[in-house]
């Protein structure tokens, strides 16, 4: 069964505010039957410096990347990560992690792809939880396998494939969350070392440059309601939307605050990102800091 | 082919004896041992690594080319990157310029890091010996 939400009142002015957990919520209900934390980090080690006690580590590249294909795990592989984990259908999973929550919402958004129905994020993340000087334990957990079902993964709804991009080109919105930097196209690497990840460097025609740190605070904190509408101000709620990044972990953070802190119905991640647009031969591509027009479109 | 000073060849050999979590339980303890700064160096005056994913701060000293000597200074909650830089300064730090410029680029994937790491990852590491060398060469 799912755990009653977080009724922190910061949350209320949410679209969703049960997708967030506060740290004092986290702290008060951990061993709650049915409330499973999952630590998902850029720095492979940081789980095991000492983690909050109970949690579980998935890493997006080992547990949640098909080893071969560039592609996510499939049904199998995933009811068998959760089963592992002693994750079941109904566990209500508290995803947290380092640098705002950037990867926790990368793994977020992959439950998501497999229809998991309650997956929250720990408001600031492992930051947050370190800055309060909260509990944390170094041993792992030791979990029962669980009777997780296979599920099919359903892409459609939330994730962007190359062809939906080209097709989506002078439709709607995209917005391209990487640095200023990788937007216009400039080299950001020494000049010793290859432009690495992608020949071109620029941005998908007519993306708008929002980085997607701006929606964190700080404290890693996400940003209120009034200043997110601020920052997104370019797209609204009627709007299908498409983010990128590099490739595609930044753009769920993005993902997550459009779809449940501002509630767009209609929101992907491109997870081919521009490490797929940006070595496609033939897509368009705009250098410098306009968004640029699309091709063959009217003016 | 180029050899491997001892202190650096018997890190890859500890690394290649070890499998799976084991050897980022090994990174770990790599990432633990990473020296503390000496006192008359601040971390302001170091040379930053951007191309590393977490801040990492480097210091390159070949005033005597037979002794080099490096330090190194990353956050706690990057040990990922301590652990890289641990092994570099474990490795490396009291060699000549020569046997440091003598490093293959690519010593790091003899770790088998690949798999557990993540390649992403693992660019921090060339981008902090390419650094050293660098600053050897300049």
């Amino acid at each position: 069964m799912p755990v009653a939400p977080d009724p922190t009142q910061s949350f209320a002015e949410y679209a969703n505010p049960g997708r967030l957990v506060s740290t004092e919520w986290l702290s008060a209900n951990l061993g709650t039957p049915g409330l499973k934390v999952v630590e998902s980090d850029e720095d492979v080690l940081l789980y095991d410096v000492g983690h909050i006690p109970g949690a579980v580590k998935v890493d997006w590249h080992l547990d949640l990347n098909d080893p071969v294909t560039r592609d996510y795990i499939n049904g199998e592989q995933f009811a068998d990560l959760m089963s592992r984990k002693g994750i079941s259908r109904d566990d209500t999973v508290v995803i947290y992690g380092d640098k705002s929550n950037w990867w926790a919402a990368y793994a977020l958004w992959v439950f998501t792809l497999f229809g998991h129905e309650d997956v929250r994020l720990l408001d600031g993340g492992r930051d947050a939880w370190i800055a309060e000087n909260r509990d944390t334990a170094f041993d792992v957990p030791e979990t029962s396998p669980t009777d997780y079902p296979v599920v099919e993964r359903n892409d459609a709804p939330i994730r962007a494939f190359k062809d939906d991009v080209l097709d989506h080109l002078g439709k709607g919105p995209l917005i391209d969350v990487r640095s200023p930097q990788e937007y216009t196209g400039e080299r950001t690497h020494m000049p010793d070392y290859p432009e690495e990840g992608a020949l071109r460097g620029g941005h998908i025609p007519s993306a708008l440059s929002i980085p997607w740190a701006k929606a964190a605070a700080p404290d890693s904190r996400f940003r209120s309601r009034g200043e997110l509408n601020e920052i997104y101000g370019g797209v609204s709620a009627d709007d299908d939307i498409v983010a990128y990044c590099r490739i595609g972990e930044r753009s769920s953070h993005t993902w997550f605050v459009l779809t449940h802190l501002l509630g767009y119905p209609t929101v992907r991640n491109y997870d081919g990102s521009w490490t797929e647009w940006g070595n496609m031969v033939r897509v368009p591509i705009v250098r410098g800091e306009e968004p640029g027009d699309v091709p063959g479109a009217s003016s | 082919m180029t050899e491997l000073p001892d202190s650096l060849a018997e890190i890859v050999d500890d690394f290649a004896a070890v499998d799976g979590s084991d050897k980022l339980q090994l990174l770990l303890e790599f990432s633990r041992e990473l020296a503390p700064l000496p006192a008359e160096l601040e971390q302001d005056a170091m040379e930053p690594v951007p191309e590393c994913q977490s801040p990492l701060f480097l210091s390159v000293d070949d005033s005597d080319p037979d002794h080099v000597r490096l330090h190194f200074s990353a956050p706690a909650e990057a040990p990922t990157t301590r652990g890289f830089a641990s092994i570099l300064h474990q490795g490396l730090d009291g060699h000549s310029a020569a046997t440091i410029l003598g490093i293959p680029d690519d010593f790091y994937s003899a770790l088998g890091l690949a798999d557990a790491v993540s390649p992403l990852r693992l660019r921090g590491m060339s981008a902090m010996l390419a650094r050293i060398k660098r600053h050897l060469r300049g």
